[in-house]
């Protein structure tokens, strides 16, 4: 073997090398976790919106019940349009101020619509109710609008705990440091206790 | 004598003197993962067919059938409806652990995402129809509210498993029939999919490979120039090694596993947690 090709095949190794640890220290894999993340944030936002959508539905349901219901009505509509309106941009998923605001505002909504469904159960009461139709559908709606809901969360801060573990973890916190100046995501989190659950309507007819 | 190549490297953060712990970390996260295969392995059961009768509430005859009305229904449109029952939903929440469950066997197409599984959980006594995405707008939840209500439940409060789970089966597979020249269309469509070559960043690779390494190999041995030391060259293989490194992981996923043959499986498809659960 000449000292050329000798040469040669060090080069190779080194190259080679050189081309694998900078692969590994988040040249790539940093930005590929972040906009997973975002595009899963994109992902809750939009099942959120989803759920807001569903309210005037609601509304209708609740046209045959008495005033009291309608005084929650109007709490659930103001709820809806405060969470409407809070939107948390990609670039600011590692704010926890901006997520906790888009937190609180989604997490009063589910409050008082949850508010809104026990007032339901106790629907002996409104026999009116029993009439609409479309109180069944409305209820599974809901259900899977909620459930819909929970995936995305769950998918979103899967995403995020790997993004927040990429830039944190050797190599990959050394290209995340240097090149992207990266910065953890927060994840969703939902503060009152019980409120990501689902205001179950279930069983109330 | 790693002096005169050493400066021509691209940048590098973690220098070369770490392969070795690189390497270490490759092992110990192989190992990990490996780990949490099998790990996930354990709490879902594997997809052995279109029915898979985890509970052992079906009986075999029933199953047969169900099977080859599936079978058929995938024929016809490509879509995958799969009906399981297990044992224990181990603590999850029914649509939980449906939407687990549907992730793991990946039912449906990866593309169009097609995919719907019935699941009953008869000592949870809780059932559930879990849509793929791209089944939102035929399954939707109203209409697997309706279906459980209507078809599944009151045959299970009767006591009549076998029952209940055919008569949802039926009304699940007469929404997700089409009409047959819809049908065509799209089993026409999904056809061409199946004769790819090779993939076409690979023949890319393999010019950019050819023009960066091997002529000027070819160069050097007819002795026509001293070979200087190519930096395009470099950066090419470096460009390479660092699309297959990162390149895994995205997986082409097989296209269809079924098909009347041996084995069945998911095609790649997922599942946002549409359609609706039941209990009795």
């Amino acid at each position: 073997m000449s000292a050329s090709r000798f040469r040669n095949v060090a080069r190779l190794v080194i190259v080679g090398t050189a081309a694998l640890s900078v692969a590994g220290c988040g040249i790539n894999s940093v930005p590929t976790a972040e906009e997973k993340a975002k595009a899963k944030w994109a992902d809750v936002q939009a099942t959120f919106q989803e759920r807001a959508n569903l309210i005037p539905n609601l509304a209708s349901v609740a046209k045959g019940a008495a005033d009291q219901e309608k005084g929650i009505l109007v709490g659930v509509v103001e709820a809806r349009a405060k969470a409407t309106s809070i939107q948390v941009n990609p670039g600011d998923l590692n704010d926890p101020a901006k997520m906790k605001a888009f937190q609180d505002a989604q997490n009063q909504l589910s409050a008082s619509m949850a508010g809104f469904g026990r007032l339901l159960a106790n629907v002996e009461a409104y026999p009116e109710l029993k009439s609409i139709t479309n109180y069944q559908m409305l209820q599974s709606q809901l259900e899977g609008q909620e459930n819909r809901i929970r995936v995305a969360i769950r998918d979103y801060n899967g995403a995020v705990q790997e993004y927040n573990t990429t830039i944190r973890t050797f190599p990959d916190a050394i290209g995340a440091k240097v090149f992207y100046g990266a910065k953890e995501l927060v994840p969703y989190q939902s503060v009152t206790p019980g409120a990501e659950v689902a205001p179950s309507l279930e069983g109330k007819l | 004598m790693l002096g005169p190549a050493g400066r021509l490297a691209p940048p590098q953060c973690s220098g070369r003197h770490s392969t070795g712990i690189i390497a270490l970390a490759l092992l110990v996260l192989a190992g990990l993962m490996l780990f949490a295969a099998s790990a996930r392995a354990q709490t879902f059961p594997l997809l052995t067919g279109r029915v898979v009768d985890g509970a052992k509430v079906i009986p075999a005859e029933e199953a047969a059938r169900l099977d080859q009305k599936l079978a058929a229904l995938e024929q016809q449109t490509n879509r995958q409806l799969v009906v399981a029952t297990v044992a224990s939903l181990e603590g999850y929440d029914v649509s939980d652990y449906a939407n687990r469950l549907f992730r793991t066997w990946q039912l449906g197409d990866k593309e169009r995402n097609d995919g719907v599984l019935l699941l009953v959980a008869p000592t949870d006594r809780k059932v559930r129809i879990e849509v793929g995405y791209g089944m939102e707008g035929i399954i939707t939840d109203g209409l697997s509210s309706i279906i459980i209500q209507q078809e599944v439940l009151p045959q299970f409060k009767a006591g009549n498993l076998p029952g209940g789970i055919e008569a949802g089966t039926d009304a699940l597979i007469k929404q997700l029939t089409l009409p047959p020249e819809e049908a065509a269309k799209i089993v026409a469509k999904a056809k061409p999919k199946k004769q790819q070559g090779l993939p076409f960043g690979l023949i890319i690779w393999l010019i950019f490979f050819g023009f960066a390494f091997v002529l000027p190999m070819i160069r050097r041995a007819r002795g026509s120039q001293s070979y200087q030391s190519s930096g395009l060259g470099q950066v090419v293989l470096w460009s390479v090694l660092n699309g297959m490194t990162s390149g895994r992981g995205g997986g082409g996923g097989s296209d269809w596993g079924g098909g009347g043959g041996g084995g069945f499986s998911g095609g790649g498809g997922s599942s946002g947690g549409g359609g609706a659960s039941g209990g009795w």
